[in-house]
């Protein structure tokens, strides 16, 4: 089996919000294969690394296997969060955005069929 | 099968009217729910009781009802709303003075009970009051409280429901229970029937945050939704076994896909093995989401057991202040610019003699958002913003902020322009999250009824 990196960005979902200094992050799967890939991958630890310039607090991960997700909750996020922070995103609704830079190491194979997720103009200026 | 129809009208406090007359003309619903309340609105409404007594409710449930109301009434559509906020008998007397204008027979139900500002030192007294981790139990934040309000669940709503209400209005209550209420009452649900009360709550969270679950901040192909611009809201064919198919009227735009669906159902749910509702105990594991044709979802399958002995308390307190202003610096050498400018701003702040508790400083374009995360920009960018803020103790301290930047175009790096946003002193907010035991709340909610 071949396996390429590739970044999450290609294939997954991302929303992400708020509570209180937390941010509670979705990440969402394709299909039940890339589903277990980011289950053996994207570990609470490696999303606490990710996080770790600006993010103080542990990070928690919660399967949610009936819809292909995986959630994660990153304490002291925010700034004091809502009302209390200075940070333009406040709210962590692009906080999650961010970690769609995470690659896995996945066999391009599942990836066939698969919508993928980038921009075409941004596929474009990857290119060039 | 028997089955109801739901609609989500509002999301938020300054949310679109065009998307809920859809619902109302179009989407052959029986219940319209509005969503008016963010976890610090009711600090904004508690200011503005503080100035007038008849105030206190979020104001655009004037002519949302204005426009509303003849057609719910006609088509006998029921309105459940919490734009009551912290004076939910003033938000009835302005919806009343609407139907009167309008010469409309309505029967409108008010809410009250979940404020509990006057009461909170006296639970503590009495250790009525646990904390929830992370926050806050000490006396100093509690005696600030500018507003202390129970989430209330979806009892009082049907119990005025089951009165004959046309309109339902609340102060705070859990944004789900709205839409519980509304599916039990449709249905003759007992609210304690774990299984669909968990159902009725999961409909509401789908539907409670309306555009973002019909294709709104959408992170698949979000390019390809359909007509955006014409984006409908959400309703939902809610059936007698719990079970109910999410879609949006016919002619709109939007997407309702599982990904839609799927992306607003783990929406800010924390540990979707253990939602908590004041009805309710939600597990989110077990339910099935499935295609049911174009722009329509059905889902099935939560699994509920027995609600909390606790209610969620929500307050604020002022907890400091800020200052801040950007501005952008373009190419030639943009970034190196901006730089100095953060540097002389920090020296200035010093010099003014400014007691800053945070300096903040984002660089738009580069790494404002994602920090240390983010890739550098090849080469030189063409123009950078830079915003600038800082957390102080004092309001004096922090209306000097914004006084810092102008000087800065004539007396900084060269080609200074769009500066925006420069703010006098904000109040900063801290929220103080703790459970009261549930009878000691609900032992004071009351539905009142009005017949105009």
């Amino acid at each position: 089996m071949q396996t390429k990196k590739i970044q999450l960005r290609q294939f997954c979902m991302v929303r992400s919000g708020d509570k209180g200094n937390t941010v509670d992050i979705s990440l969402f799967a394709p299909t039940r294969e890339i589903y277990e890939v980011l289950k053996k991958q994207v570990s609470a630890e490696r999303v606490a690394e990710f996080y770790a310039c600006m993010a103080s607090g542990p990070t928690t991960r919660y399967e949610v296997a009936n819809v292909l997700a995986f959630k994660f909750i990153v304490e002291g996020a925010l700034g004091g969060g809502a009302a209390g922070s200075l940070r333009s995103d406040n709210l962590g609704k692009a906080y999650g955005a961010n970690l769609l830079r995470l690659e896995v190491d996945i066999d391009p194979a599942l990836l066939k069929g698969v919508p993928n997720l980038c921009h075409p103009d941004s596929a474009a200026a990857i290119a060039a | 099968m028997q089955s109801v129809r739901i609609g989500a009208a509002q999301a938020f406090y300054g949310d679109k009217l065009k998307p809920a007359m859809e619902l109302a003309e179009r989407g052959n619903v029986k219940y319209l729910c509005f969503d008016c309340l963010a976890e610090l609105t009711l600090a904004i409404l508690q200011k503005d009781r503080q100035r007038d007594p008849n105030l206190g409710y979020t104001r655009d449930v004037v002519p949302v009802m204005k426009a509303l109301l003849p057609i719910c009434v006609a088509k006998g559509i029921k309105l459940i709303t919490n734009a009551g906020g912290i004076n939910p008998r003033a938000a009835a007397a302005a919806v009343a003075k609407v139907a009167r204008d309008l010469g409309l027979k309505v029967r409108i139900a008010t809410v009250v009970g979940d404020d509990l500002l006057g009461r909170v030192a006296e639970l503590r007294a009495q250790g009525s009051i646990s904390s929830m981790s992370g926050s806050a139990e000490s006396g100093e934040e509690l005696s600030k409280l500018t507003f202390a309000n129970a989430y209330l669940g979806a009892a009082p709503i049907y119990e005025a429901l089951q009165q004959g209400a046309d309109v339902v209005i609340t102060g705070r209550t859990t944004d789900t229970a709205q839409y519980h209420a509304a599916a039990a009452h449709g249905l003759g649900w007992k609210l304690d029937d774990l299984n669909r009360a968990a159902q009725g709550v999961v409909l509401g969270h789908i539907l409670e945050c309306t555009a973002q679950a019909t294709g709104g901040n959408f992170s698949g192909r979000w390019w390809e939704v359909d007509k955006l611009e014409n984006i409908g809201y959400p309703l939902a064919e809610v059936y007698a076994d719990g079970s109910f198919i999410v879609g949006k009227p016919d002619g709109t735009g939007g997407l309702v896909s599982v990904d839609t669906i799927r992306e607003q159902l783990l929406y800010e749910i924390h540990d979707p093995k253990t939602f908590i509702s004041p009805d309710v105990i939600i597990d989110m594991t077990t339910i099935k989401l499935e295609d049911a044709g174009p722009n329509k979802v059905r889902v099935s399958g939560a699994s509920g057991r027995a609600a909390p002995p606790t209610l969620k308390v929500v307050g604020g307190y002022p907890n400091g202040y800020a200052g801040e202003g950007r501005m952008v610096y373009t190419w030639p050498d943009a970034l190196p610019k901006a730089r100095k400018t953060e540097e002389l701003f920090r020296k200035l702040v010093a010099i003014e003699g400014i007691k800053a508790l945070e300096i903040r400083a984002e660089y738009f374009g580069l790494n404002a958002i994602h920090e240390g995360n983010a890739q550098p920009p090849s080469g030189e960018p063409a123009e950078v913003v830079l915003r600038l803020a800082v957390r102080t103790e004092s309001e004096r301290d922090a209306a000097k902020i914004g006084r810092i930047l102008p000087p800065l175009a004539i007396g900084g790096p060269p080609h200074m322009t769009g500066l925006s946003g420069v703010s006098g002193a904000r109040q900063l907010m801290g929220v103080a999250s703790f459970l009261v035991k549930r009878e000691l709340v609900e032992a004071g909610v009351q539905v009142q009824m009005e017949e105009i």
